[in-house]
């Protein structure tokens, strides 16, 4: 077996610096979006006392989701000791970090008083899950920086495996808070569930590869780096069984809620009544987010071509904004049964008159500030392969799977 | 001898004086002691435990008092739309701490009014999700939100059962000083903790509904068998909105 090489990203000046450039522009258009709901208030947004986390909420939850999702193909090296998945570990890692600190930064820019962040470092409710994931948040971070030295300085490769290992258990910590940010709510009907809990590693796993797979495909091709099919291939059928996974998670979340009668009002919401969310779910996370998905990358023919890859990983990724959305937008718009067995007909509050779900569109600024989050975790990761050795230098078959060369000719 | 009217119009006076003192000192000082609020030098007792009943059956049709008066004491009749915002959005928007509701039975069909605002839990979630401890509830069932350490993540509204809490979606202006609020931060109804602090026993839209001549609002310390509303809730039916979420909330509904 050829020993793995890795170097840095020899995109020619003119192109990388092009990058650069136009990452750090939608970084900085949302950073400005940022000052600019900051300096008037929450009022210049969508946002309201109904509907009080908005665009930006999305964004971040879905970067950090995946950002836990992202370190997965490491894990899978890492963990379960599969040598394929070695010279995928260092580009996994990195882009964990990169998108957690993407989506940490639209949630802390987002806050009413985004200048009290030291307030947040400082006192704590430890009975709260938030308080909890700023801790789960830090030390994934700092776990993952040093799981990237151990891979990659070689006096310390010995450790990669534990440090590894500790490294998956966070990051299941991890999504487990996240989801259970929404999970522990039972006030709210769409929440309310230890299901979340799961069904958001399960999103995490989707998300995470489907970037993965992007970032790797556009990162060796603009550097004319071979990739061969036994890598893309693996990865791509790992995304199929996770996007079916999420599913699966869909469905017995939906099946339980039918069966609950007083779930009945809000399982209507999302599958039939919803307007907008009802859109989001079927045609953004069903159909774009899974379906499509599903069939291209199990296509005979479609499943093999790297530009059909490369667009069911944006379709997922698009159909998981619309399903975090849903989740989030969505389960606040659903009005709150204050009165069970009661019609709320009049309120000074707009607490869900006739049932009515309360209003909400997304304002410029909330989708420029989301949008800079994704700009700030794809600058870090461009200027992390640029400057340091995190892509092999190929991935071709018989590099990355010299003795694999039937079971990649079977797909 | 042309004294005698002088010195009977001078007694006359200081009598009425000294009922006048009396009348406006004595229900303080009698109500200080029953209620048994603490002076402010010391922390807040948990011998109080402050709540309120709703009558709806008295929640006159229409009516808005207690809404008002609410708004007046704490500073809210101060919220202006700002240049620019879109008015229905600004409905939304702008900050309520206590709202009129009108709800109808589904099976039968009967119509109640009632007001709804923060209930006050003995187990509040708002102040669970809080990550800082903002979201705090005092020794005497008070919760509210210490709004210097308030970040504004807006948890405690996803958490919050009777949606009771309001972030503040624009500048301020102006404030009174005993309800100082600030862009960014969530607020709630705290009881008029301002009052009870320095000695009050009633809330601003108890008062209100008083004078309005409905009297739907008795308030008081929930742990003194002898206080009007631990005597109320003992005499007649009530109950708690979403009692299943088991919160054994302070603020009590009868007829609901």
């Amino acid at each position: 077996m050829k020993k793995i090489q890795y170097r840095e990203w020899g995109l020619d000046s003119a192109r990388y610096w092009g990058l650069l450039a136009f990452l750090a522009a939608i970084a900085g258009i949302g950073g400005l979006a940022a000052l600019y709901m900051e300096h008037n208030g929450h009022w210049v947004t969508g946002m309201s006392n109904q509907v009080v986390w908005g665009t930006p909420h999305v964004f971040a939850v879905f970067l950090i989701v995946a950002a836990s999702g992202a370190l997965n193909v490491a894990s899978v090296g890492s963990v379960f000791g599969k040598k394929l998945y070695k010279p995928l570990a260092p580009l996994s890692g990195l882009l964990a970090v990169a998108l957690l600190l993407g989506g940490l930064l639209v949630l802390v820019l987002d806050l009413g008083r985004p200048d009290r962040l030291i307030v947040a470092m400082t006192y704590y409710n430890f009975k709260s899950i938030f308080a909890w994931n700023i801790f789960l948040y830090t030390g994934f971070m700092a776990i993952v920086l040093v799981y990237l030295f151990t891979m990659m300085e070689r006096k310390m490769n010995d450790y990669s495996k534990p440090v590894g290992v500790f490294a998956f258990v966070w990051r299941l910590l991890l999504t487990t808070g996240t989801g259970s940010i929404f999970g522990f709510l039972a006030a709210r009907e769409a929440y309310n569930s230890a299901l979340l809990a799961p069904m958001f590693i399960v999103l995490s796993f989707a998300f995470g590869l489907a970037i993965y797979l992007l970032v790797l495909m556009y990162a060796f091709r603009a550097d004319q780096r071979p990739l061969g099919d036994v890598v893309v291939l693996r990865l791509k059928h790992l995304l199929g069984v996770f996007v079916a996974a999420m599913l699966y998670f869909t469905l017995v979340y939906h099946i339980t809620n039918l069966y609950i009668t007083e779930n009945h009002d809000f399982v209507a919401f999302v599958l039939r009544d919803g307007g907008i969310y009802t859109a989001a779910f079927w045609l953004g996370h069903v159909f774009v987010g899974s379906l499509v998905p599903l069939f291209i990358i199990y296509h005979p023919v479609l499943g093999h071509s790297r530009s059909w890859i490369a667009g069911a990983c944006a379709m997922v990724i698009l159909g998981g904004l619309a399903n975090i959305y849903l989740i989030i937008i969505g389960g606040q718009a659903f009005p709150m049964s204050l009165f069970p067995g009661k019609t709320l007909i009049e309120s000074g509050f707009q607490d869900g008159v006739n049932g009515l779900p309360a209003a909400y569109a997304p304002s410029l600024p909330e989708f420029l500030l989301g949008l800079g989050g994704v700009a700030v975790a794809l600058l870090v990761t461009a200027v992390g392969i640029r400057m340091l050795r995190f892509l092999p230098d190929s991935l071709a078959d018989d590099v990355a799977d010299p003795h694999g060369g039937k079971a990649a000719a079977a797909h | 001898m042309n004294t005698e009217p002088t010195d009977a119009g001078r007694r006359e006076f200081i009598g009425r004086a000294a009922a006048a003192t009396a009348l406006v000192v004595a229900p303080g000082v009698v109500l200080h002691a029953v209620a048994e609020a603490t002076p402010r030098s010391e922390p807040v007792s948990g011998k109080v435990r402050w709540g309120m009943l709703i009558d709806t059956s008295k929640c006159a049709d229409g009516c808005r008092a207690c809404v008002d008066a609410c708004d007046q004491e704490n500073g809210l009749t101060l919220q202006s739309k700002p240049e620019g915002a879109d008015a229905k959005s600004w409905d939304g928007q702008r900050a309520v701490w206590i709202r009129q509701v009108k709800v109808r039975d589904n099976l039968t069909g009967r119509v109640t009014g009632l007001p709804v605002m923060c209930q006050h839990c003995e187990f509040p979630p708002c102040v669970d999700v809080c990550p800082t401890g903002a979201s705090f509830k005092r020794a005497d069932g008070i919760v509210m939100v210490d709004r210097h350490i308030c970040i504004g993540c807006r948890y405690c509204m996803m958490a919050c059962p009777y949606k009771a809490r309001s972030f503040i979606h624009e500048d301020v202006a102006a404030k009174p000083t005993r309800a100082p609020r600030g862009k960014g931060c969530v607020e709630s109804c705290n009881f008029c903790v301002h009052r009870l602090d320095n000695g009050g026993t009633t809330t601003a839209c108890q008062d209100a509904c008083a004078k309005a001549g409905h009297g739907a609002i008795v308030f008081g310390d929930l742990k003194d068998p002898a206080s009007p509303v631990s005597k109320a809730l003992a005499s007649q039916q009530s109950g708690q909105i979403r009692p299943e979420l088991k919160l054994n909330t302070g603020v009590r509904y009868h007829g609901l």
